[in-house]
């Protein structure tokens, strides 16, 4: 159920960002999304839409808590298998939080999760040197709605590729 | 320009003696405001006639925003002020039961405008106080009317006003998901709004300095969450943390000016760091595994208020301005985070979460004497008016087309209002009196 969720999300995601006109004008991202309209790319397994799409960009968080659950331990080793296949590229793990906080704790929050994603990955054997973690707290909302269905999909970590030639 | 402000006494004679009968109390709220009466002020000469009104009309918009005052219109007056020396006609303001006078004249001379005024307490048939007299540049002339309002207020509550302030407030723009956020300064009534950065980087939470003259602010300009201090006058910047591998937020001045504390999160732990700025030297305050953040001073320096999860969820706690060990003073039911040490030294303000709801509240600094202000979706960020009487937070709407915008309420929980911008606002900093 949640995965046929997700592949929903993406979809929806895909179609944002194929009508946005501008959609780098976030400078150092923070959308949450790598950004990517080239659909044929996905098959190709060394490419970063791959790894957007099929191995999954993110991983979601319980309310308050950083804790990498056997969901998320799943998609991350994906990811650090693709990332030990593909040694050209380094990523940015942005850590966020739902909007249920006050600022500062958020802030802190989703640097918690974006550093249990990059110590999950760096015990998978990924070097440190290629992940960098940024947090955006509650600034960065994937999802609108001030409900849990919005807010499972904010409490998260992405994994976005830096050098990705999409 | 308002650095050339004249602050004159020009009767110093009148009913000084007198201890003043005219009183509001403001500790305990106030239900019934007090009515008073503000005659257009008198032109001597004719390039004043519009300042006349002008100014009157924001001493009396200040007064009636605290929710202590009732303005009696001016339709209802039976006497008129046409001549500022002339002596008052008590009956005629009693009769329309003005409790308070205010009389004052205003004349130009080039760029340079000077309003005399002179406050009544009309049932006891005099003045109170003296007259007095500010001078100062036209453009500045709402400053002007703050003051001679904070004049009046301070009169009649024995308390020093607020309306000569500005506040440092987030602009905020745009879709939720994508907010645009730049530093913006205003008047503290939402007067004169300035933008102090663009808003192509997200900025957080800026604090004023105990002279009004710098922000401290958190911004992504660099990618990552950094401090920095900025010269309000200039708008020039400066980055004061930017070692790769880590965030800075939070920061707030202490009390000398010189001396910042800040959160520094290194390794996915934030703790709380104290910075010389002059040096650019920092200092470990805690260290703990938990989150450490949102630190505020006391007024006299010797203490920091901060929200820790130590515990396993975020409470307040108190430290030596030193570090060391720290005492937990919140002990309800919820969450407590944002914490601010009010100026007079007494109470702390903070954030509340609790069964889905966020309030703004205010507590003793041991933590007794709770009282919760608002309650809303989320209301965050309380700030201090200068005199402790007043606090500003923001509040945000639920759902997809949800916004950020300034409330205030006072401290008695009375009196909740929006504060007027341009566009929404979040995080607001009160400057202190007069800066």
């Amino acid at each position: 159920m949640k995965k046929i969720y997700r592949a929903a999300f993406l979809v929806t995601a895909l179609a944002l960002a194929a009508c946005s006109n501008n959609p780098g004008s976030y400078a150092g991202g923070g959308s949450g999304a790598n950004g990517s309209d080239s659909a044929a790319s996905v098959s190709d397994p060394t490419s970063p839409a791959y790894f957007q799409q099929t191995i999954g960009d993110r991983v979601f968080f319980t309310v308050d808590q950083s804790a990498v659950d056997a969901e998320a331990q799943a998609v991350l080793r994906a990811q650090a298998d693709w990332l030990l296949s593909n040694s050209e590229y380094t990523i940015t793990i942005e850590g966020h939080a739902d909007e249920q906080g006050t600022r500062e704790y958020n802030l802190a929050l989703g640097a918690r999760r974006a550093n249990a994603v990059r110590e999950y990955l760096t015990s998978l054997g990924v070097s440190a040197d290629r992940l960098q973690t940024v947090s955006y707290g509650k600034e960065r909302p994937a999802e609108l709605c001030s409900a849990e269905s919005c807010y499972s999909m904010n409490r998260r970590a992405v994994s976005v590729l830096n050098n990705a030639n999409f | 320009m308002f650095r050339f402000l004249i602050f004159t006494l020009f009767s110093i004679n009148a009913a000084l003696a007198q201890a003043a009968p005219l009183r509001i109390e403001i500790k305990n709220g106030v239900i019934e405001p007090l009515p008073f009466a503000a005659p257009t002020f008198v032109a001597e000469n004719s390039a004043a006639n519009d300042l006349a009104q002008d100014l009157v009309n924001v001493v009396s918009q200040d007064l009636v925003g605290t929710g202590l005052f009732r303005q009696i219109p001016q339709s209802a007056f039976i006497s008129t002020v046409t001549s500022f020396a002339s002596p008052i006609q008590y009956a005629d303001w009693k009769a329309i039961n003005a409790q308070a006078l205010l009389t004052g004249a205003v004349g130009t001379d080039g760029k340079t405008v000077t309003v005399k005024f002179r406050v009544y307490d009309v049932f006891a048939n005099q003045e109170l106080g003296a007259g007095l007299k500010f001078s100062g540049s036209q453009d500045g002339w709402r400053r002007i009317a703050h003051k001679v309002a904070d004049v009046v207020y301070s009169r009649i509550t024995g308390e020093s006003g607020y309306f000569d302030s500005r506040v440092v407030y987030v602009a905020e723009s745009g879709n939720k998901g994508q907010r645009r956020k730049r530093l913006a300064i205003m008047d503290y009534d939402g007067a004169n709004v300035k933008y102090l950065t663009g808003s192509d980087d997200i900025v957080l939470a800026p604090r004023f300095s105990p002279t009004g003259d710098r922000v401290l602010y958190t911004s992504y300009e660099t990618g990552h969450p950094r401090i920095y201090v900025m010269d309000v006058g200039s708008a020039t910047r400066r980055v004061l943390q930017n070692a790769p591998g880590t965030m800075s937020f939070a920061p707030r001045f202490a009390p000398d000016g010189n001396t910042i504390v800040y959160s520094l999160e290194q390794g996915g732990n934030t703790d709380i760091h104290l910075m010389n700025l002059a040096s650019g030297q920092s200092r470990r305050l805690t260290n703990d595994a938990s989150i450490e953040t949102a630190p505020s001073f006391s007024p006299d320096g010797s203490q920091i208020v901060f929200e820790s999860d130590r515990s396993g969820s975020q409470q307040l706690y108190i430290m030596s301005a030193d570090g060391g060990a720290a005492k937990r003073i919140s002990f309800g039911d919820g969450r407590y985070g944002t914490p601010v040490w009010s100026p007079r030294g007494d109470m702390i303000a903070f954030t509340k979460q609790s069964k889905g709801r966020f309030h703004i509240g205010v507590m003793r600094t041991d933590g007794s004497e709770e009282r919760l202000l608002t309650a809303s979706f989320l209301d965050e960020g309380p700030t201090w008016s200068p005199n402790g009487r007043v606090i500003m937070f923001t509040r945000e709407t639920q759902g997809v087309t949800g916004a950020a915008n300034l409330y205030s309420v006072d401290i008695s929980g009375r009196n909740l209002k929006p504060v007027p911008t341009a566009s929404g606002g979040s995080d607001p900093a009160w400057s202190p009196l007069g800066k």
